[in-house]
């Protein structure tokens, strides 16, 4: 097996229970109150040296990262980045992340921003210790620097050589970072763009304490919460005293409509939140809109913020006919589905809130904490422990409070609440249901002359945001002094988030992008991987291959006649010709393929694919085959990474386009299981073959999230080219596409 | 509550808990097991997965009173981080994962495949699979994973 490098600091919790880590400056030198000259990525936020790098006499390097795992190995990436910066073993890297009390303030682990802005941060800040180390051991052994090499931390040649250890004590890391020293050229590489081991995974195979889910601590209780039957109730009444006087409970709260239990033990706790349930009377109003096809309707009579995104008018306009081509597309609500429900540890001691969460942003659940609790943020620390994967914003912030004020009720003793599988169904933030109106005009050489893109959405991001306004945490929702959350906004372009990649990469010589922004939001949706991109890239690629039908061109040249930029001509190439594309091929009314490219935010990854499908045309089944990607992620720092990224996007997109949909009735969100939220199962999974190209010298670009449009656009056209007929409203299950050939 | 004496990876312990309380919490929590996770609490995921008798069981519906004298075996007790099972070390192999929160039941379910059908094709795997859910998409490398074992095993 891999030998798993040290993790000093969470590793020794959860093994040994409590370890108390100084923590030391992060700030860097105090702040100057003169303009400060940007520095790149996360350091320009993080300035001090010191809050990154520890360099250890026992010859370890300890790394500090405002980012955190989420399965995406994000912490291999970054130990590869800081040992090949540093010139010091894989081996020797042991990383700290996203810790209140001990990392940069990052914000969040989101967006696909982590190599970007961390690994940016981290490849000048090694960069910049490596050249103090030399000056260190220069001066020491009185040579000039630049004659000294590094191997491994051994600086200069035997004898005389020096350690970076030997020198930790005496060097000063305690300043501000400059990104003066430029880090190594790629030729230079020896560990980035190589496929290292995930440093996670060995404890996960073996039943490793790897997750908050398997924190013990000495004295720990169980926490379960009652929510409420729907989004809006009130709570009447409740018999707390019968369930207080149950086997092992230790304590319930009952504040306004929040309601929790701990016990000692874990089967207790849900003993009493079922009997909980069961007393608790409440007050509903069927104040959901309508499901079905009706929902669209009633999404776009919403009241919503108006906005252009982007407008193009050509300085003259296009003489002769035009051909003008028009479609709707739809998503219904879709579901993050961390296979694990979300968990917290918290306890209350002396005054002071420490709280172990999978929570994408520790720093702004801090504040949002802050404001449920009724506490000053110095009195919360928050610690990132992994958690199941939650592809965006799931139960993780909401279930932190929830322990938090059980942790105040006990008061001492540690709690670890985990939500049952109906809590995570019911409650977390969905991806937003979403219209898409699309309108082209065609010259008479059948080129796309006009585009018009028009999209209909709920926000896209409700999580903790660090604003002073507002709380984004559930259990702060319900209590009777109510900490409530505040107007949720529209991320701006170019990211943009409900209007996520709704501007074309094309070159399309008139343009007009528009947004809906529903506010009020009856069903509750937050980020879900991609945030709009998945749904605006769905319309606009079904949309480039319906344009590309009525031309009569081939959807993959007709792309090429439209797009300049020449990295993403050169994915549509390739997977063009990885996949064997033909120009021209038609389905046989059964199987057909289907082509797709964006390039996510319009600024990160570029991923353009193939899916093969085959319609079952009597009961309308779909069954996506193969999927052929390819992938410019510019600087890679580890492939197998990159891959597995793009690769599980395709599959999750997949299970997305073909099965998924939140179902509710007037009063209720009625998926509340498994059961009623099928997801794709291995045997309809399909292959996945991903080829990279490698551009060393330009920036690492963001992949978590590069797949999921390409996807869902891929199959809605690969069905279109088996059958002739278009699906535009998700999911593509039987129903629907059997009624489409009806 | 009355005592219950399980046969836990080949010791045995006990247990003081109501009968009708789900093995998996006696696991995670009496006995400090961290490879059978809580998914769904409906044997609808198979997070939970152990072997008892050597049949795969979802341990979240598993009454911890109809246990006495069967064998239960779970992640930890087919392999440690220095004495890995082939599954185990396939899995690493192949990065057969990303959050890893199913991974326990993956290699649960597949050894009881293996423990069957030593050398099954893809197909098989998947639908020996069917009933675990993946939600980050590594199921094609899981499935890799399982033939390489297959092939380790073989060998």
């Amino acid at each position: 097996m891999n030998p798993q490098p040290n993790r000093p600091s969470r590793r020794a919790f959860l093994k040994r229970g409590g370890v108390i880590v100084a923590t030391f400056s992060l700030a860097g030198p105090a702040a100057v109150a003169q303009p400060r000259a940007p520095l790149p990525g996360s350091l320009n936020t993080n300035r001090g040296l010191d809050g990154w790098i520890r360099i250890n006499a026992n010859g370890r390097v300890t790394i500090h990262t405002g980012k955190c795992e989420l399965g995406q190995g994000i912490l291999t990436a970054l130990a590869q980045i800081a040992a090949d910066e540093l010139d010091v073993a894989y081996a020797r890297i042991d990383m700290v992340s996203a810790d209140t009390a001990r990392t940069p303030n990052e914000g969040m682990t989101a967006g696909s921003l982590s190599v970007q802005n961390s690994g940016t941060a981290l490849r000048y800040a090694c960069a910049e210790a490596r050249s103090l180390l030399l000056a260190a051991a220069a001066q020491r052994l009185n040579v000039v620097a630049e004659k000294l090499s590094v191997a491994d931390g051994a600086i200069g040649a035997s004898p005389g050589r020096l350690t970076y250890w030997e020198l930790a004590q005496d060097l000063n890391l305690k300043r501000e970072a400059t990104a003066t020293v430029k880090p190594k050229p790629p030729a230079r590489h020896t560990v980035i763009g190589k496929s290292i081991a995930r440093r996670d995974l060995p404890a996960k195979v073996s039943g490793g304490a790897a997750f908050v889910q398997d924190m013990r601590l000495p004295g720990m209780v169980f926490g379960r919460v009652v929510r409420p039957p729907s989004y809006r109730a009130t709570l009447l009444s409740v018999n707390e005293a019968a369930v207080k006087a149950m086997p092992g409970v230790v304590a319930v709260v009952h504040d306004g409509n929040f309601l929790a239990v701990a016990a000692e033990r874990e089967e207790q706790a849900i003993k009493a939140a079922q009997a909980l349930r069961i007393s608790a009377k409440w007050r509903e109003t069927p104040d959901l809109p309508p499901g079905g096809a009706g929902l669209y309707d009633h999404l776009k009579k919403m009241p919503s913020r108006d906005t252009v995104i982007k407008r193009v008018v050509p300085a003259a306009a296009s003489g002769g006919k035009v051909l003008t081509l028009e479609a709707e597309y739809t998503r219904p609500f879709q579901s993050h589905g961390s296979i694990g429900p979300s968990c917290a540890v918290a306890q209350l001691k002396d005054g002071h809130y420490t709280v172990w969460t999978h929570s994408q942003g520790v720093f702004p659940l801090r504040t949002d904490l802050a404001k449920a609790l009724r506490t000053a943020v110095s009195n919360i620390t928050c610690t990132h422990v992994e958690g199941s994967g939650c592809y965006g914003h799931n139960g993780a912030d909401d279930v932190a409070c929830d322990a938090a004020l059980l942790a105040r009720a006990i008061g001492g003793r540690p709690v670890k609440l985990q939500w049952m599988r109906d809590d995570e169904f019911g409650w977390e933030p969905y991806g937003s249901a979403m219209v898409i109106k699309m309108q082209a005009q065609l010259d008479e050489a059948k080129n796309i002359v006009g585009w018009q893109h028009e999209t209909w959405s709920h926000p896209h991001s409700t999580r903790p945001t660090s604003r002073p306004d507002g709380s984004f945490v559930l259990g702060g929702w319900h209590l009777a002094q109510p900490a409530p959350p505040s107007t949720p906004n529209n991320s701006p372009q170019p990211s943009g988030a409900a209007d996520r990649n709704a501007v074309p990469l094309y070159d399309f010589p008139h343009q007009n992008v528009l947004l809906h922004f529903i506010t009020d939001m009856p069903v509750r949706t937050s980020a879900l991987r991609t945030l709009g991109a998945y749904a605006n890239v769905f319309a606009l690629e079904s949309f480039m291959d319906e344009a590309a039908l009525a031309a009569g061109v081939d959807p993959v040249e007709y792309r090429l006649r439209h797009m300049k930029n020449p990295r993403a001509r050169a994915v549509i190439e390739r997977a063009a010709q990885a996949a064997h594309w033909k120009a021209g091929a038609k389905g046989d009314g059964s199987r057909g393929r289907g082509f797709a490219f964006a390039q996510y935010k319009n600024l990160a990854v570029y991923c353009a694919l193939v899916a093969d499908v085959v319609v079952d045309r009597r009961s309308g089944a779909v069954r996506v085959t193969r999927v052929v990607a390819a992938v410019d992620a510019g600087l890679i720092i580890n492939p197998d990474g990159v891959i597995n990224q793009i690769e599980g996007g395709i599959i999750q997109s997949t299970s997305w386009t073909l099965k998924e949909q939140v179902n509710f009735d007037q009063q209720r969100i009625t998926t509340r299981s498994w059961a009623d939220y099928p997801i794709l199962t291995f045997p309809e999974v399909p292959e996945v073959e991903v080829h990279l190209i490698n551009h060393p010298d330009e920036n690492p670009l963001g992949t978590g999230e590069g797949s999921q449009g390409p996807t869902v656009a891929a199959i809605a056209n690969a069905i279109a080219n088996a059958t002739g007929k278009r699906p535009r409203d998700l999911p593509f299950t039987p129903e629907k596409i059997r009624a489409l050939s009806a | 509550m009355p005592d219950y004496e399980l046969r836990v990876n080949g010791k045995t312990r006990t247990a003081r808990t109501d009968p009708d309380t789900p093995l998996l919490y006696v696991l995670r929590n009496d006995l400090a097991l961290n490879g059978p996770k809580f998914g769904c609490g409906m044997a609808q995921c198979g997070a939970c997965t152990v072997h008892v008798d050597g049949k795969a069981t979802r341990a979240c519906v598993t009454p911890v009173s109809t246990l006495a004298g069967k064998a239960i075996t779970t992640l930890e007790g087919i392999g440690t981080p220095d004495h890995p099972h082939p599954l185990q070390k396939a899995f690493l192999d192949e990065q057969a994962a990303q959050c890893g929160y199913c991974t326990n039941g993956m290699i649960m379910t597949a050894k009881v495949l293996l423990d069957t059908k030593p050398n099954p094709g893809a197909a098989e795997i998947k639908q020996a699979l069917a009933g675990n859910l993946c939600r980050c998409g590594a199921h094609n490398r899981i499935v890799r994973a399982v033939q390489r074992a297959a092939k380790a095993a073989g060998a």
